[in-house]
């Protein structure tokens, strides 16, 4: 019976997944055919895409999306490829892994903010260069902030989607021998840098390849850091959706469903070409690889620009924060002064109130969403360990499927669909639209650990006379104790940092941290900014210290439980 | 004096946290193979990192490698030229049997049909004559096990080294891989280290046998 109940928790997986994203799917083409539930309209008409067509905007922001979207994917896979390439197994690396899950627990739109906080110009880069080097003694006139060519986006999306790529490499090198496969090219007198792109690299992409299309999907359509940091008159096409869909007339949605369609059609395009560019690069790979090129005279100068680089990144995300916390408690701070004439705490005495419901909000989202998600994974994951299944290969798609269908092409349709139906957007309804965005992440964060456990306890407990749910819960869960609540604080780190979906299921009636400070990050008030972006980040950062505290107090006498890494 | 030639592990000790792991001073002349035994945790592995300048972090290594008389003990590992055979074959999927072995070619060689030939040379001499093409996925454990040795041979080592490279095989193959090994590293004079816990791996090399202890 129990086998039975257990049976249904891949399906359920699987449906929480699948359901939502093509249900809102199909509720975005409706509305760009005019066709839109409960409004009355249902005349299959073109007069969307007409007007979306009449948009003198359309052309500049479709090429927003694709050039921002696939330059910023371009780089922060090279920079991820340079710092595993070159760094693996050198001491700077463990620095880089590192600091790895606190870089990754800050939410998108807290580095975005962050980073503005640096590159403005009266930020902290024209701050140290004033006025000596520059001779400026006003902020100058320059558009380093929503520049219209998009660099400042690409920026704010390199340094949060590094850390993810970087992440994701080290899972599948893990997998892939990827120690052994190094040394063995490095035996045979290749450079560091040139052995791991030559003798790792393809082991491992097969593995890296979705994470790279998630972030190319994420790149081209992200809404929260283009909204920070991208440009406007015309904004990328995800921003103008948005604002289409706020509008306060509502024949706008149904132009802002065929701009969603149209958003979907570019990142299917642009998937498709780096399909095409994967299969030219392999080609080409295969021929010159077995040339025998050792590249030892690269290894110097790669590691410089790696260390750099991970500098650059890890230090935007990081000053970043500080600037925020430095304007959260300045009084008067005058360009080009390196720091306030003074400090209060005033904002924050402010501002509490409204902070502390903010986190209430966000917790009371965050933590049924993540139990929920948790839950689930643990089951299914169990189902499998049980049944003697494993991960089979094409359900990885499915599981990738919210992170690769943008979410402004869907979550548009799921807003419409879950108002025909009479929900309106309350705190529940955010919570079961986050499980989608949060399973994911949950799920590969905890399959790892959970499928690479060592059966033969549960074999030794079994002999004992144990049953299989006292396994799981004397024997498995306290064993895997660490990797559970670290899927823990990545679920809920994913949920706070949910812009898009709170937003439109919520229908502007509830706020998280994470949408009041993206609607503050435009404001003129820096230091309510300031405090909003810090929060944003504190948040997760305590989830993930608790994660790290608890296994380490509890497990204190126990050294086989020991964090490895 | 002449050059002493040979593999030299002068006063080898490895340290982990301080703490001694294992200890080796030998001198391994050419074409001779020295058998380190003992059993798992001893640090057989360890050892032969050492060895290639691949000791993972948290080990210390006091002594020397010697090299045909040169120190070699602070040289990075592509330049060493000391060849090693895993327990796992670690043929690159990616690439097919010719591929592999041409990654292990010098770059100098030149033009392409002369790597070619080298890639054929060598896997005549491995007893697969035109597998070159082959998907290396469509081998059995015995062919993958001579294409992997005949990769690192062709990368012109100066030492062979052998991390328990046989266990993997059966009984009837592991002794017909065995001999080819041996035939080839004493063909090429190459001093050979195999860590092994088989006796019948010792039996074979018929060399001197190093026995480490636990600690």
């Amino acid at each position: 019976m129990r086998q039975g109940r257990l049976g249904t928790a891949p399906l359920l997986l699987l449906a929480l997944l699948v359901v939502p994203v093509l249900a809102g799917l199909a509720g975005t083409l409706g509305p760009a055919f005019g066709l839109m539930p409960g409004s009355g309209r249902s005349a299959l008409t073109l007069e969307p895409w007409r007007r979306l067509a009449a948009w003198p905007g359309l052309w500049p922001a479709a090429r927003l999306s694709l050039v921002t979207g696939i330059g910023a994917t371009a780089l922060s896979l090279a920079i991820t490829l340079l710092l595993v390439a070159s760094l693996q197994g050198t001491g700077a690396f463990r620095l880089v892994a590192r600091s790895l899950s606190p870089l990754l627990s800050v939410p998108h739109a807290a580095a975005a903010m962050g980073l503005a906080f640096l590159i403005a110009p009266s930020g902290w880069i024209a701050r140290a260069l004033s006025p000596w080097a520059t001779g400026w003694v006003v902020p100058p006139d320059l558009l380093t902030l929503r520049d219209p060519g998009g660099f400042a986006l690409m920026a704010g999306l390199v340094v949060k989607e590094v850390p993810f790529l970087v992440l994701m490499v080290l899972a599948a090198l893990a997998q892939a021998q990827g120690t052994a496969r190094a040394t063995l090219a490095s035996t045979l007198g290749y450079g560091h840098a040139m052995g791991w792109v030559k003798a790792v690299l393809p082991a491992i992409w097969r593995q890296t390849r979705l994470p790279v299309m998630a972030v190319l999907v994420y790149s081209m359509t992200s809404v929260d850091v283009a909204m920070i940091l991208g440009p406007v008159l015309p904004p990328p096409l995800s921003v103008q959706v948005v604002v289409w869909m706020n509008h306060a007339d509502p024949g706008y949605r149904l132009q802002a469903a065929a701009g969603a369609v149209l958003q979907l059609g570019l990142v299917l395009a642009a998937l498709m070409a780096m399909v095409g560019v994967e299969r030219v690069v392999g080609w080409c790979g295969r021929r010159w690889v077995v040339q025998g090129g050792r590249g030892l005279w690269l290894d110097r100068p790669l590691r410089v620009a790696a260390i750099g680089a991970a500098g650059l990144v890890a230090g935007s995300i990081g000053l970043g924060l500080l600037a925020m916390a430095l304007w959260s408690v300045a009084q008067l701070w005058p360009f080009p002064a390196m720091l306030p004439q003074g400090y209060s705490p005033q904002v924050w005495i402010g501002q509490a109130g409204i902070l502390l419901q903010g986190a209430a909000t966000t917790l009371l989202i965050g933590v049924p969403a993540t139990t929920l998600a948790v839950a689930l994974t643990i089951a299914a994951l169990q189902h499998e360990a049980t049944r003697g299944l494993t991960g089979a290969g094409h359900l990885l798609w499915l599981l990738y499927l919210p992170l690769l269908v943008p979410q402004v092409a869907f979550l548009p349709g799921l807003q419409w669909l879950t108002l025909a139906a009479g929900w309106h957007g309350s705190v529940p309804l955010v919570a079961a639209v986050h499980v989608v965005f949060v399973l994911p992440y949950v799920f590969l964060s905890l399959a790892g650990p959970w499928r690479s456990w060592d059966k033969r306890a549960a074999l030794v407990a079994a002999s004992l006379g144990a049953g299989p749910v006292r396994i799981l819960w004397q024997v498995r869960l306290p064993m895997l104790l660490r990797p559970v609540l670290t899927a823990v604080a990545v679920g809920l780190a994913v949920s706070f940092g949910q812009y898009l979906p709170t937003l439109l299921t919520g229908g502007g009636r509830v706020s998280t941290i994470t949408t009041e400070a993206v609607a503050l990050a435009s404001g003129a008030n820096r230091r309510i900014g300031g405090a909003y972006g810090l929060m944003q980040m504190l948040l997760p950062l305590m989830v993930f210290a608790l994660a790290h505290w608890i296994p380490a107090i509890l497990f204190r006498h126990r050294r086989g439980m020991a964090e490895t890494a | 004096m002449a050059v002493e030639q040979g593999l030299w592990l002068d006063h080898l000790v490895i340290r982990r946290q301080g703490q001694p792991l294992l200890a080796v001073d030998a001198m391994i002349t050419p074409g001779e193979v020295l058998t380190v035994m003992g059993p798992s945790g001893s640090g057989k592995s360890t050892l032969l990192a050492a060895i290639v300048g691949a000791l993972p972090p948290g080990f210390q290594l006091t002594g020397r490698v010697v090299m045909n008389g040169s120190d070699v003990t602070a040289i990075a590992t592509p330049k060493r030229r000391i060849g090693i055979l895993f327990q796992d074959d670690l043929l690159f999927a990616h690439l097919s049997v010719g591929g592999n072995l041409a990654f292990a070619l010098p770059p100098a060689l030149r033009p392409r049909a002369a790597r070619r030939d080298a890639v054929d040379q060598a896997l005549e001499l491995a007893g697969l004559p035109g597998f070159a093409a082959r998907d290396p996925a469509t081998l059995s454990g015995g062919q993958r096990a001579r294409v992997a040795l005949m990769r690192t041979l062709l990368a012109e080592p100066c030492a062979l080294l052998l991390d328990e490279p046989f266990s993997r095989l059966d009984a009837a193959l592991r002794d017909q891989i065995r001999r080819f090994v041996f035939a080839l590293a004493r063909q090429r004079a190459l001093p050979v280290l195999l860590v092994t816990h088989d006796q019948g791996d010792a039996d074979a090399a018929g060399g001197v046998v190093l026995q480490l202890g636990v600690g």
